[in-house]
């Protein structure tokens, strides 16, 4: 499983991660990204993978967990 | 500054006010503090075991248990530092300062026992340059201490921004380390702090002054005082709409209306202010909850950095809360945008709000606005804010469904009840 990780200071709202990701990534009002904090759904690994790779600011990071926690 | 209004009846010997301010004093009250002729290891075990029997947990607002603290700090290896927390940003708190310029030596003493046990080689204590009583009462203490050779490790004041954000324990560790005073993302709490690469541990004076008296007279005499789940005492800055604003020490577990009562209020409180600008409002129902983590908690409030402040009759929660939200909007360290953007946005609502200027969709708006925000910046300041926004709208829903009405706060434009410093005012 993974879950993404959004560094708040590292960010400045690109939104790109929104646009590859908007089954997990919503924004705020003021371009900021949302993330739940659950799990990922294997399917969306590799767009995952591709939000946080192409994240101008490399803001993101991706937490591979073996179990629930 | 104000005073100690009120110290524990002196049933027992635990208590943090009251001691002798002077070194000579402080030892002939105290014994020396209990350090190691050399870092042995059953010491170590030995001061490790007490602060674990003891259960103290942090008094600098987050509660975090000591001992936990201290085992992380124990991974970073020796060479480290001690740093005391004496920032004391939430304007209205002076219990740390107060502390400082009347037990300092309690507090070096925490600082040194934390020193021995983590093989750290320096004290810091940081302080605001301004607070001059503060910085004379340690400079004094510091003096002493060196010619009766009761610092094994050297102890240093330093000078960080007197800011609010200053005071938070990654930005306080990064400034001692590089010089800027900056909240770190820590996504692993798990994870110590570090100056020089070396492990730092940070700890609010007071519970320094705690950590002193456990290993002085025993987690037992320690946990002999508040609840079994949340032993101790705590010191509380008291102001508001009260006769006698001042610190009292009080017994975790005391109903919070008798610890505000301690300050005379001037008449029946409409509200408490816990915990701090970043705490929560109290409504009456709540009054008689026990001062402690858990029963704080369980209203949605936090004990926070050791504040109540008295809401009189004669003010509005929420033009109150606006200046709140205003103030912290503006102490933002500005790393974050949901911070940065956030809370001036939630400030401005409820200042239209309290003025009766509401359009048809605020309410709604400030609601979103607050979950959006709530646990998105790298430090806990956005969410302290949040916490009180939400927590006025509820303690303060007759004034809400009014103000939504278009009925202004008669007391909009009543000078506040509470205090901000100066150079925040003009909000």
């Amino acid at each position: 499983m993974i879950r993404i990780l959004i560094d708040p200071i590292a960010c400045d709202a690109y939104g790109y991660c929104a646009e590859l990701l908007p089954e997990a990534v919503s924004l705020d009002e003021w371009g900021y990204p949302i993330v739940d904090g659950r799990p990922l759904p294997p399917e969306l690994a590799s767009a995952a993978k591709r939000a946080a790779r192409d994240c101008p600011r490399r803001a993101i990071t991706l937490r591979e967990r073996t179990s629930g926690h | 500054m104000p005073d100690a209004l009120d110290l524990l009846a002196t049933t027992g010997q635990y208590r943090l006010l009251g001691h002798p301010t002077d070194l000579a004093g402080h030892i002939a009250t105290l014994g020396p503090a209990p350090l190691p002729s050399d870092a042995s290891r059953g010491w170590r075990q030995g001061f490790i075991a007490a602060v674990e029997a003891s259960g103290l947990s942090g008094r600098g607002g987050a509660g975090f248990p000591a001992a936990v603290k201290l085992a992380l700090a124990q991974s970073g290896g020796p060479g480290g530092s001690v740093v005391v927390n004496g920032m004391e940003g939430e304007p209205a708190s002076d219990k740390d300062k107060l502390l400082l310029i009347r037990s300092p030596h309690l507090v070096l003493d925490g600082a040194q026992l934390l020193a021995a046990a983590t093989e750290a080689r320096r004290v810091t204590l940081c302080v605001p340059e301004g607070r001059r009583r503060v910085v004379a009462a340690l400079r004094r203490a510091i003096e002493e201490r060196m010619a009766a050779g009761c610092a094994p490790v050297p102890e240093v004041i330093a000078h960080p921004p007197d800011r609010f954000v200053a005071g938070e324990e990654s930005a306080l560790a990064r400034w001692v380390d590089s010089g800027r005073s900056l909240p770190f993302f820590r996504p692993d709490k798990g994870v110590a702090l570090q100056i020089g690469r070396r492990g730092a541990l940070v700890h609010n004076a007071e519970t320094l002054a705690h950590l002193a008296m456990i290993a002085s007279t025993g987690p037992e005499a320690f946990r002999a005082r508040g609840l079994p789940e949340d032993p101790g005492t705590s010191l509380v800055t008291v102001s508001g709409a009260v006769e006698l604003p001042g610190v009292v020490e009080i017994e975790r577990g005391t109903p919070l209306i008798d610890i505000v009562r301690r300050a005379l209020p001037t008449g029946q409180p409409q509200a408490l202010l816990v915990g701090g600008y970043g705490g929560a409002w109290v409504g009456p129902q709540d009054f008689a909850t026990p001062y402690a983590s858990f029963s704080l908690r369980a209203i949605g409030a936090t004990a926070g950095v050791g504040v109540a402040v008295v809401l009189g009759q004669n003010a509005c929660g929420l033009a109150e809360s606006a200046r709140i939200a205003h103030f912290l909007a503006g102490q933002s360290a500005g790393q974050c945008g949901p911070c940065v953007y956030g809370l001036p946005a939630i400030a401005d609502d409820l200042t239209r709000l309290a003025r009766g200027q509401a359009d048809p969709g605020l309410l709604a708006r400030l609601h979103r606005r607050l979950g959006e925000v709530d646990g998105r910046g790298a430090c806990r300041h956005p969410d302290g804010a949040v916490n009180l926004v939400r927590s006025a709208l509820h303690v303060f829903s007759a004034d809400l469904a009014a103000h939504l009405d278009g009925v202004p706060c008669p007391h909009w434009n009543r000078p506040s009840q509470l205090r901000f410093p100066d150079s925040a005012r003009a909000a």
